[in-house]
């Protein structure tokens, strides 16, 4: 079979953190039930002065500087986030500029709740295999929002991870992909609101468990493999608890999971969280790692991967740019203050 | 249209990437770039490339604004420095990710891409960089 996967990543993490205890004490909440029941003891912030397009700026400079391909190859640019900075105004156009790419190449944001960015390997994956472009660039990147008090204020934060994805040179060859879509009502945001809503319970056994499970057990059919022969597995995480439990149901093992469980540390990146959780197996994978990723997007459908590294993984520059580990550690605390003046909380005109 | 537009269009090479020039004649290298070579002068007309600073390099100097300008007065307290650059030019810069306290001349630093400025909650966002301790020199 052809290698087309991924040749090379990236991701980012703002630096700034605020503890669960601190968002709860805020509401008059009890921080370590909350911290137990969410499995997050902290979420990353962005500072006044990011946004999506600066965090997928940076994890896609940290992908080039890894593989050293000149960025006038890349053919396409694919970013998926629910938190553009523009309503009308692609992302994905400032990223091509930032990262000298642009202008002989196709770009578009897309939008999918939390799984908008694997939509967009898949869409870099489908081109490559075409032949229509020699690299696609993707990326999964948020600052999600939360209205002051809501529960989804625990869990939603900052970061991204980016994916060049191509025939030469690959590090993880795609062996299959497939998704699981259906029109399910768990979470959403209407045009020109500032914050998401969403059906509480409803988000979990018909929403996240269903369509996880299902495109999960459909990438194992298509693949011929069982939970077993996978070195790493990944789920999209909205909270620490949820992929625990699915992988449990699926037949994974904690030691699976556990490389690619970003969210207790840093919160639900939303549109980043499945590909960071990546970009960490990916700092750690050696040649031979089969790894399993099935993310997950509100509205709802899930994307599969079934991924193997190749001995490539051994020519990339790994250490041109800081691991997720690294970024995770690299942190500085603020106060539920800051955390407004950062996420914009005390809005007015 | 706002006014700040065309011209932050026009700054987007520099403002993103760092596109500076040099001069074709004593290989001198600016940021931002000049139409011609200070030294040089009429040797130096028409030999002015295109020339990209790779975003690393050291405080020169600093100092700690309190009280800053609109767009900013958010940020307060905030570094800013003077850095020359590895290729030579001296640029000045805010440096973020950073406690203010721990900003010392001769540290290491490297460009990361920000927001600026934006015209209002309706207006244009302006990007570019900025500068944070190096974390992969």
């Amino acid at each position: 079979m052809e290698d087309i996967g991924i040749v090379s990543y990236g991701s980012y993490i703002p630096r700034f953190r605020i503890k669960t205890e601190d968002i709860a004490s805020v509401w008059g909440k009890d921080g370590s039930a909350i911290e137990k029941g969410l499995g997050i003891k902290e979420k990353s912030v962005p500072s006044i002065d990011q946004d999506t397009a600066t965090i997928s700026v940076e994890a896609a400079r940290a992908a080039i500087r890894r593989c050293n391909i000149n960025p006038q190859d890349i053919g396409a640019i694919y970013i998926g986030s629910e938190s553009h900075p523009y309503a009308v105004k692609p992302t994905g156009t400032i990223v091509g500029e930032a990262i000298g790419a642009t202008p002989n190449l196709m770009v578009a944001d897309y939008e999918f709740a939390c799984k908008a960015g694997t939509a967009g390997v898949q869409s870099c994956t489908a081109m490559v295999k075409a032949g229509f472009i020699k690299f696609g660039l993707a990326i999964g990147a948020d600052t999600s929002q939360a209205a002051p008090g809501d529960a989804l204020e625990f869990s939603a934060s900052a970061g991204g991870a980016a994916f060049i994805i191509g025939k030469e040179k690959v590090i993880a060859n795609i062996n299959h992909t497939c998704s699981f879509t259906t029109d399910t009502p768990d979470f959403w945001r209407r045009a020109e609101r500032k914050y998401p809503s969403h059906g509480g319970r409803f988000t979990g056994a018909p929403a996240y468990f269903k369509h996880v499970t299902s495109c999960a057990q459909q990438l194992m059919e298509k693949a011929g493999t069982k939970p077993k022969e996978y070195t790493f597995a990944i789920f999209h995480q909205p909270n620490g608890k949820f992929p625990v439990q699915v992988a449990k149901m699926l037949g994974f093992s904690y030691d699976q999971i556990k490389q690619g469980l970003i969210v207790p540390y840093i919160g639900n990146t939303y549109s980043g969280a499945s590909l960071v959780g990546l970009a960490s197996v990916l700092d750690v994978a050696k040649p031979g790692d089969r790894i399993f990723l099935t993310s997950y997007g509100s509205g709802a459908g899930s994307d599969g991967f079934d991924i193997t590294v190749t001995k490539e993984i051994l020519n990339l520059k790994r250490e041109k740019a800081p691991s997720v580990m690294f970024m995770v550690n690299d942190k500085e605390y603020i106060d539920y203050g800051k955390y407004a003046k950062y996420t914009d909380l005390l809005y007015w005109e | 249209m706002d006014s700040n537009v065309a011209r932050f269009w026009r700054q987007i090479p520099q403002r993103y990437n760092l596109i500076g020039n040099q001069c074709g004649s004593c290989n001198k290298i600016f940021f931002p770039p000049r139409e011609s070579c200070p030294y040089c002068r009429r040797k130096s007309m028409e030999k002015m490339h295109p020339y990209q600073l790779k975003g690393k390099g050291e405080v020169i100097t600093y100092t700690i604004i309190h009280v800053g300008p609109k767009d900013f007065e958010e940020q307060v307290p905030y570094p800013i420095a003077i850095i020359r650059m590895d290729e030579g030019p001296q640029i000045t810069g805010q440096i973020v990710d950073c406690d203010y306290h721990k900003v010392e001349i001769g540290m290491r630093v490297e460009t990361t891409f920000r927001r600026i400025q934006e015209d209002g909650y309706t207006g244009a966002i302006y990007y570019g960089y900025k500068f944070k301790p190096c974390s992969v020199d």
